[in-house]
C-alpha cells in the first residue's frame, strides 16, 4: 500500500464498454432513421449504456460506501456535478434562444417588417402572429388551437414545484438523521414526477389529437416539442435518479453528513424544476 | 468569471489508495498489452493517446486537403468530382478542428495539467479514459459517412441549413450522431479539467500561481461547458428538420436558415478561442524558458484570456455580416469584434516584452513558439480587417477568409502543439528530441505554411470564392503556388513523425529540469515522468511563481 494520500480509482472497463455500447446505440438509431430498420442494434446499445451506467455507479457507490473517497474526492463530484447541470443549461439555453429569436426576429420579418422585403415577395400574405396558426406556405399546416396554460399545464407546474418542495425536506429529514421521514418524503417526490410524466403524456396525446400540434406543424409544434420534449427526457431521468436514490435509502446508504449522490439528485432535479417554470411561462403563458 | 477559491486541501488525508477495495496495491495489477491502453485511468497514458489519435488524424485530414489541393493544383476539373471536392473541404474542416486540434490540446491538457498543478492525477480518471475513447468511436463514425451511399458531408464544416437539411446526402444523420459523440466527449473531458485544476492543485498553490497553461486550458474548459451542449442543441434541430419533418431552419413553416447561423456562431466563435487559448498557455510557456526571464505581465494574461473567452460569447455574427443582419447588429458585432483585439495585443505585448533584454536561445520549441507569435499576429490583423463589416462585404467567402484563419490555425494552434510536443517531449521520454531533425522540421513547415496561406490572401482579395473545385484563370498563379506549398507542408510532417518516434525510442538523455530555464513544476518529476506522480502533495514553493 503507498503512502500517498490521493485516491486514484483502478484500471476500470466500463468507460471503454460504455463508448462501444454508447456508439452500436447511435449506429442503431441513425439506421432507423435513415433507411427503417436497425431496431435491434439501437435496443443492444441501449441496453448496453443503461448496463454500463449501472456497473458504473455500482462501482462507484461500493467505493464511497468502502470509505475510499476523502474530502477531495467529494469536492471532485460536486465540481463535477455543478458544471455538468452548467451544460445542461446552455442545452436548454439553444432551444430558448431558438424559441426568441423565431418570435422576436423571425416571424416579424417574414411578415415584411424592418428592412428585409423579400419575405413579402414569397409570401406576401402572411400574417405574423404568435402562436403561429398559418406558417407562411400553405403546405405547412399549424396548430389549431394551442394549451390553455391555466390547465394541464398549471397542474404540472404545482406538481413541479411540489416535488422540489418535498425532496428538500426529505433531504432536511436525511441530514437530521429520520430516514423514515426521508424515504416518505422522497417516495413522494417519485409520486409527483411520475405524476408529472403522465400528465404531460395526456398533454402530448391532446396535442396530437384534439389540437393539431404536432411536430410538422410549422415552428410553432417544432420548439413546443424540442422544449418539452427533452424537458419531460429530464423529468424521466430525473425520476429514475430518484428512484435509484430511494431504493439506496431504503437499504440504508448515505450518512448523515456524507451523501453527494443525493445531493447531487437533489441539484438535478431543481435544475429539472426551474427549466419547467422557464419552459411554463415561455412556451405556454406568454 | 474566475471561481471561487476551492479550500486547499490539508496535508494529512487517510492513506488508503487502493481502488478496488482489497488489500493489494491497485497499481501491481495493471493490464497488459492493449489492454491497458483500453481500460487506463491514467492521465499520461491518456494523455499519450489523445496525441496519437490527434496525430493520425492530422494526417487523414492532411490527406483531405492534399485532394482539395491537387484538385486546385490548376484551373479547370482534373481529379475529383465537384462533388467529392465539396466532401473533401467539409471532412478536411471537420476533422481537423475536432480530431486533430482539439483532441491534441487535451492530450497536452491530460499529460501537463495534473504534472504543473502537482496532482497525481485528474479529478476524474475513469472520465478521462471515457472521454477518450469516445473519439475513436465518433470519428470512425464520421469518416464511415464517405462510403455511404450518396456520400459523406458536403456542405462545408460549417454545415448550414438547408445544404445540410433540405438538400443533405442521406449520411448527414450519421454525421449528426457521430459529432453527438464528439460533443460528449468534449464536454466530459472539460469537466474533469474543471474540476482538476480546481480541485487537485498541490498545497499552497493559489489560482494566480498556476501556469499559464493550466489557466488557458480552465478558461478553454469552460467555454467547452459553455458552448459544446449548443452544438448539441443545434445539431439536435438539425435531425429533426431532417428526420420529423420540422421547420426550424425552415421559412416555410415559420422558421429561419439563419437561426441555424446564429446558433452555430454562438457555438462556433468561443471554438475557434477553444482552438487558440491553450496554444497562448504553450506559448506563455515557452517564451520565457528559452528567454530565461520571468513571463512578463502574468496577471495581465490570466486577465486578457478571460476576457477574450467573455468577448468570445457576444462577437458571433461576425461571421455573418452578409446574411442580411440589421444595421445595429451589423455595428455592435463590428466593434465588439474589434475589441478582441486589444487583450490579443496584450498577449502579444507581453511575449515580445518577455523577449526583451532576454538570454534568448533558439532550440526547437522556441522556433515554433517564435513563429506563432509572428504568424499567429498575421492571422489576428487580417482577422482585424475582416471585422470591419463594410469591407467584410467583399472579402466575405472569399480565399482571403481560408488564409485567415489557417494561419491563426495552423502556424497559430498547429505550431504551438508541435511547439509543446517538442517543448515536453524530454520530460515524457527521458529524451532530447532530435535537435536538428526538429530544425529541419520548423524550417520545413514554415517555408510550406508561408507558400501554401500566403498567396490565399491575394487570390482571396482578388476575388476567389472559397469551397470550389474549378476558378478563373486569373487565380491559377497564386493556387500553384498554394498547391506546391501544401504538398511540401503536408510531407514536412513526416519529419515530424520521424522525431517523435526516435525521441521515444532513444537519444540524448534529458535530466528532471530538461531546458535550463525552465520553472514549473513539471521539471521537478524526474525524466521521463514515472506513471504515477506527485501521489502525495508536493508543497509548492510560491518564489518560483511570478508575485
Amino acid at each position: 500500500m503507498s503512502s500517498g494520500s490521493y485516491y486514484v480509482p483502478a484500471t476500470s472497463r466500463w468507460p471503454i464498454l460504455g463508448s462501444i455500447a454508447l456508439g452500436i446505440m447511435m449506429i442503431g438509431l441513425g439506421v432507423k432513421l435513415v433507411y427503417d430498420t436497425g431496431t435491434p442494434l439501437m435496443l443492444i446499445g441501449v441496453i448496453g449504456v443503461i448496463a454500463v451506467m449501472g456497473l458504473w455507479f455500482r462501482d462507484v457507490v461500493r467505493e464511497s460506501m468502502g470509505g475510499l473517497y476523502d474530502a477531495q474526492m467529494d469536492r471532485s463530484f460536486r465540481w463535477g456535478m455543478g458544471w455538468f447541470i452548467f451544460s445542461e443549461v446552455m442545452f436548454f439555453a439553444a432551444f430558448f434562444g431558438a424559441l426568441f429569436y423565431v418570435r422576436t426576429f423571425a416571424i416579424p420579418w417574414l411578415g415584411g417588417e424592418g428592412e428585409k422585403g423579400v419575405s413579402a415577395l414569397l409570401w406576401p400574405d402572411f400574417v405574423p402572429q404568435w402562436p403561429l396558426f398559418n406558417p407562411p406556405d400553405s403546405a405547412v399546416l399549424g396548430p389549431e388551437r394551442v394549451f390553455s396554460p391555466w390547465q394541464l399545464p398549471l397542474v404540472n407546474t404545482l406538481i413541479l414545484v411540489t416535488s422540489s418542495i418535498t425532496l428538500t425536506v426529505a433531504h432536511e429529514a436525511l441530514k437530521s438523521g429520520e430516514r423514515k421521514t426521508c424515504r416518505n418524503w422522497l417516495a413522494g417526490t417519485v409520486l409527483l414526477g411520475c405524476c408529472f410524466i403522465v400528465i404531460q403524456g395526456v398533454e402530448y396525446y391532446e396535442a396530437y389529437h384534439h389540437y393539431g400540434i404536432t411536430l410538422e406543424a410549422g415552428i410553432f409544434g417544432a420548439t413546443f416539442f424540442i422544449l418539452t420534449g427533452f424537458h419531460g427526457v429530464h423529468v424521466i431521468v430525473g425520476t429514475i435518479i430518484l428512484a435509484c436514490i430511494l431504493a439506496r435509502i431504503w437499504k440504508g446508504h448515505f450518512a448523515n453528513d456524507h451523501h453527494f449522490g443525493f445531493e447531487a439528485s437533489c441539484w438535478y432535479w431543481h435544475f429539472v424544476d426551474v427549466v419547467w417554470v422557464g419552459l411554463f411561462i415561455f412556451v405556454y403563458v406568454l | 468569471m474566475a471561481p471561487k477559491l476551492p479550500p486547499q486541501h490539508p496535508l494529512q488525508h487517510s492513506s488508503t489508495v487502493v481502488a478496488d477495495g482489497q488489500s493489494h496495491d491497485a497499481h501491481s495489477a495493471h493490464p497488459k498489452g492493449v489492454m491497458r491502453w483500453l481500460l487506463t485511468t491514467n492521465h499520461k497514458e491518456i494523455g499519450s493517446l489523445y496525441l496519437i489519435f490527434s496525430l493520425i488524424m492530422f494526417f487523414i485530414g492532411g490527406i483531405f486537403a492534399l485532394v482539395v489541393r491537387a484538385e486546385l493544383f490548376q484551373p479547370g476539373l482534373q481529379l475529383v468530382e465537384p462533388e467529392f471536392f465539396n466532401q473533401m473541404t467539409t471532412m478536411h474542416g471537420l476533422i481537423m478542428v475536432f480530431a486533430a486540434v482539439m483532441p491534441a490540446f487535451t492530450g497536452l491538457a491530460n499529460w501537463m495539467i495534473p504534472l504543473q498543478i502537482g496532482a497525481p492525477d485528474m479529478a476524474l480518471p475513469r472520465l478521462n479514459n471515457f472521454s477518450f475513447w469516445l473519439l475513436p468511436v465518433a470519428f470512425t463514425l464520421l469518416l464511415s459517412t464517405l462510403l455511404m451511399p450518396g456520400g459523406g458531408p458536403n456542405f462545408g464544416w460549417t454545415f448550414y441549413a438547408p445544404l445540410s437539411t433540405t438538400y443533405a446526402p442521406p449520411s448527414t444523420t450519421f454525421f449528426i450522431l457521430a459529432l453527438h459523440i464528439a460533443g460528449i466527449s468534449s464536454i466530459l473531458g472539460a469537466i474533469n479539467i474543471v474540476a482538476t485544476i480546481l480541485n487537485m492543485r498541490a498545497p499552497g498553490m493559489r489560482m494566480m500561481d498556476m501556469p499559464l497553461f493550466v489557466w488557458t486550458w480552465l478558461i478553454t474548459a469552460f467555454l467547452l461547458i459553455a458552448v459544446m451542449p449548443v452544438l448539441a442543441g443545434l445539431i439536435t434541430m438539425m435531425l429533426m428538420d431532417i428526420n420529423f419533418g420540422t421547420s426550424f431552419f425552415d421559412a416555410a413553416g415559420g422558421g429561419d436558415p439563419v437561426l441555424f447561423q446564429h446558433l452555430f456562431w454562438f457555438f462556433g466563435h468561443p471554438e475557434v478561442y477553444i482552438m487558440i487559448l491553450p496554444a497562448f498557455g504553450i506559448v506563455s510557456a515557452i517564451i520565457p524558458t528559452f528567454a530565461r526571464k520571468p513571463l512578463f505581465g502574468y496577471a495581465s494574461m490570466v486577465y486578457a484570456t478571460a476576457a477574450i473567452a467573455l468577448l468570445s460569447f457576444l462577437v458571433w455574427a461576425h461571421h455573418m455580416f452578409v446574411v442580411g443582419l440589421p444595421l445595429a447588429a451589423e455595428l455592435f458585432f463590428m466593434y465588439s469584434t474589434m475589441l478582441i483585439a486589444v487583450p490579443t495585443g496584450v498577449k502579444v505585448f507581453n511575449w515580445v516584452t518577455t523577449l526583451f533584454r532576454g538570454s534568448i536561445s533558439f532550440e526547437s520549441p522556441m522556433l515554433f513558439a517564435l513563429a506563432f507569435v509572428v504568424l499567429f499576429t498575421i492571422g489576428g490583423f487580417s482577422g482585424l480587417m475582416l471585422a470591419i463589416a463594410p469591407a467584410d462585404f467583399q472579402y466575405h467567402d472569399t480565399y482571403f477568409v481560408v488564409a485567415h484563419f489557417h494561419y491563426v490555425l495552423v502556424p497559430g494552434a498547429i505550431f504551438a502543439i508541435m511547439a509543446g510536443v517538442y517543448y515536453w517531449l524530454p520530460k515524457w521520454t527521458g529524451h532530447y528530441p532530435n535537435e536538428k531533425l526538429a530544425q529541419c522540421h520548423f524550417w520545413c513547415s514554415i517555408i510550406g505554411v508561408n507558400l501554401t496561406f500566403f498567396p490565399m490572401h491575394f487570390a482571396g482579395l482578388a476575388g476567389m470564392p472559397r469551397r470550389i473545385p474549378d476558378y478563373a484563370l486569373q487565380f491559377a498563379d497564386f493556387n500553384m503556388l498554394s498547391s506546391i506549398g501544401a504538398f511540401f507542408f503536408g510531407v514536412s510532417q513526416l519529419i515530424f513523425v520521424l522525431v517523435v518516434v526516435l525521441c521515444v525510442r532513444g537519444g540524448k538523455k534529458a535530466p528532471a529540469k530538461a531546458w535550463e530555464g525552465a520553472e514549473d513544476l513539471e521539471w521537478s518529476v524526474p525524466s521521463p515522468a514515472p506513471l504515477h506522480t506527485f501521489e502525495t502533495p508536493p508543497v509548492f514553493n510560491r518564489t518560483q511563481s511570478s508575485d
